[in-house]
């Protein structure tokens, strides 16, 4: 590959990555307007509960956690795509997955914000939250719920900012004349002034290397403690030492389906082809695969260690969802979760894109099945003699269910209209410096310059639309 | 508390629902469905069945005292769990951690009448019920300090619940007065789920009623009322 194309490829990932920053369609305003009537009614049930009490839910006293927390526990799941892609991948010097590493990081640190809200909406007295401050007890293991999933939000968040910086100042350069005030302030201070020397660009790398390494006990605790609120009490299904291990994986395993749906997403929405190509599906659904294996070897472990000796309680718990209550549910997630995502990795002729993309969403609405499955199942499991009582969510919950998946969308997609979704400058870099460097300048001591800036285009970006 | 099961029938021989039940409900103002003190009718070998009644076991090792987050539920020094409402945030960790099932939820607006209206809040007799918080069996200290025995003990026809100082080991139905260390063992007492470590404060005499006339295989017992929900303007119920 000769320079000249290697630039105009340099040209047309800087163009790709940018251009939502400074185009906006029609389309796109009716996508946030229909996510904000989806928001605004989840408002609106949760101002019902609010004002009528729990008691709108589907929960009561023998089913106490349902829908909120496991939506919690979804969530707080799916935020592991971040820390996967960006930290245990580069630890491994793994390079094929730049390019999505941005969107694995927005998901981290979306998902957080959105299932954080969670135990918020669940909770009986919203209004005595401060509780948790005045008369907080650190052996609660809810408490160690609020601090992890904070320290994970503020560690994400920092993760995500710093290979930003590069980004921030690429677009504060490529700013037009013409561009509203506020932008040019906005991506002037994000920049922190970023020009490229090499001392700022080894204080970047050290950052980024001390992150990447705190980030992941940081995110395997997260899932641990989360799992920890059911394994800390006495009910059988969750009295189980396998919990937090089984949550972690389980936290990988739909990370990855959502960082593959959502960059299946972008791709189209961006025309990334170039991009995110088949490299990245494949490696991607291989993790997939590899991580419903992992899941497999889990529900084994689980499941013969319990079923072997079969317990009163396991007794009733391996009917109930199995052959009962909830075998639908959980004979979906075991096959529609766990099998077929693997049949299809393993067969070459469905391991193509739109294969992956079929796994990723089967996982990821199983992930969220075996959420249910586990609250659910773990609370039907009659303590006294009474009979076990069934659970379904109501409208409220479903609402507020789907306001927040909304959310979700919504905030991602407001950032892919501020921040570039493709780490430009790291993805530029795995090219290969010698490739896409432009010719060094005339000062030797001056930063090398590694993204192509032809002034004429400039005017583009932050033209007014 | 010691439960005596070879004097409990369930109430059949009144044709009333359990009077223990029924006098929690109305001293506490115990709204419609919880039943702190609980009946329950678990089966026994060979066709028959058992009347438990079960009210919070206040256990020594307790799980949702553990798990609170705020610390709304705790133990006092004379070793009883209870519920301060005014702090508690309803997030309900403590009901997942309750093997007893012992734990009930304010899910809307609990039934108040007037008369726990006028009350004074306290964590002892948690009256009048506060929407969004956990409520359950209190041990009624309040009525401790006043010399007297809890709603239950005192309802009960068949003096079947004792209660008492397990540190004085002394205890009473209202009728008589045993040695707590003596009637256990000879009696060959037991706790509910006593694997768990839980170390419960209640404990039990096996047994099925017998000492009152009851037959092994009449089952059932009546359903408990709530009779004076009545008079509770404006209030809502739910399932279990």
């Amino acid at each position: 590959m000769d320079a000249v194309t290697d630039r105009a490829w340099g040209v047309r990932l800087e163009d790709r990555a940018l251009a939502p920053l400074s185009k906006t369609s029609w389309r796109y305003w009716v996508w946030i307007a229909s996510l904000l009537v989806v928001i605004g009614w989840a408002l609106f049930a949760y101002s019902y509960q609010l004002r009528h009490g729990l008691i709108v839910t589907g929960m009561r006293d023998r089913i106490s956690w349902g829908m909120y927390i496991l939506t919690f526990v979804f969530f707080i799941g799916i935020s592991h795509a971040g820390t996967l892609l960006s930290a245990i991948l580069r630890v491994f010097k793994a390079r094929w997955q730049l390019s999505v590493t941005r969107m694995a990081e927005f998901i981290t640190v979306v998902a957080l914000m959105v299932g954080g809200l969670f135990p918020l909406i669940d909770m009986g007295r919203p209004d005595r939250i401060l509780n948790l401050v005045w008369y907080g007890r650190w052996q609660s293991p809810l408490m160690w719920d609020v601090f992890a999933v904070l320290t994970y939000l503020c560690g994400s968040t920092i993760y995500l900012y710093l290979p930003l910086i590069p980004d921030f100042a690429l677009c504060r350069d490529r700013l037009g004349p013409w561009a509203p005030a506020w932008k040019r302030w906005f991506f002037t201070a994000a920049a922190a002034g970023w020009t490229g020397t090499p001392r700022q660009r080894k204080a970047l790398d050290r950052a980024m290397t001390v992150m990447m390494i705190v980030i992941i006990p940081v995110a395997v605790s997260v899932h641990t403690v989360i799992s920890w609120i059911f394994a800390m009490t006495l009910r059988v299904p969750f009295n189980s030492t396998v919990f937090g291990a089984y949550f972690v994986a389980g936290a990988i395993f739909s990370g990855v389906a959502a960082i593959i749906l959502l960059m299946a997403v972008l791709r189209k929405l961006m025309h990334l082809e170039e991009f995110i190509t088949i490299t990245q599906f494949r490696a991607l659904g291989f993790v997939l695969g590899g991580m419903a294996l992992v899941m497999v070897y889990f529900n084994l472990s689980e499941y013969v260690t319990s079923g072997y000796k079969m317990e009163a309680g396991v007794a009733f718990h391996f009917h109930d969802i199995m052959t009962g209550y909830l075998a639908p549910l959980f004979w979906f997630y075991i096959v529609g979760g766990l099998f077929v995502p693997v049949l299809i990795m393993a067969l070459p002729w469905t391991r193509n894109i739109r294969g992956i993309v079929v796994a990723a969403g089967l996982v990821l609405a199983a992930m969220w099945i075996e959420r249910y499955l586990i609250v659910v199942s773990g609370f039907r499991v009659p303590l006294m003699a009474y009979s076990a009582r069934p659970y379904a969510p109501s409208w409220v919950e479903w609402s507020i269910f789907g306001g927040a998946a909304a959310l979700f969308l919504l905030i991602i997609s407001v950032f892919a209209k501020v921040f570039p979704m493709i780490s430009v400058w790291e993805v530029m870099e795995h090219r290969g410096p010698e490739e896409v460097e432009v010719p060094a300048p005339a000062t030797v001591t001056a930063p090398p310059r590694r993204v192509p800036v032809p002034v004429a285009r400039s005017v583009e970006t932050g033209s007014p639309q | 508390m010691i439960i005596d099961l070879r004097r409990c029938d369930g109430c059949q021989s009144q044709n009333k629902p359990p009077l223990c039940t029924a006098a929690c409900i109305e001293g506490h103002f115990v709204p419609d469905p919880m039943q702190w003190i609980e009946v329950y009718e678990p089966d026994l070998h060979g066709g028959g069945s058992q009347f438990v009644p079960t009210p919070c076991q206040q256990c020594q090792n307790a799980p949702c005292t553990n798990v609170c987050p705020v610390g709304a539920t705790f133990a006092t020094p004379e070793g009883v769990v209870l519920i301060d409402q005014e702090r508690c945030i309803g997030c309900r960790i403590c009901m997942a951690a309750c093997p007893y099932d012992r734990r009930f939820f304010n899910w809307g607006d609990p039934p108040v009448p007037p008369e726990a209206m006028a009350m004074k809040y306290m964590p002892e007799h948690q009256t009048p019920a506060i929407k969004g918080t956990v409520m359950k069996c209190d041990f009624c200290p309040d009525m401790a300090g006043a010399g007297r025995l809890p709603y239950c003990a005192q309802a009960c026809p068949n003096h079947a619940i004792y209660y008492g100082d397990l540190e004085e080991g002394i205890a009473t139905n209202g009728d008589q007065v045993v040695d707590v260390n003596h009637f256990l063992a000879a009696n060959a007492a037991y706790r509910l789920k006593e694997e768990l470590g839980t170390e419960p404060r209640v404990f039990y005499i096996p047994g099925y009623g017998q000492k009152v006339g009851r037959s092994p295989f009449k089952r059932g017992r009546l359903a408990t009322i709530w009779p004076w929900k009545k008079v509770a303007k404006g209030s809502e119920t739910w399932t279990r």
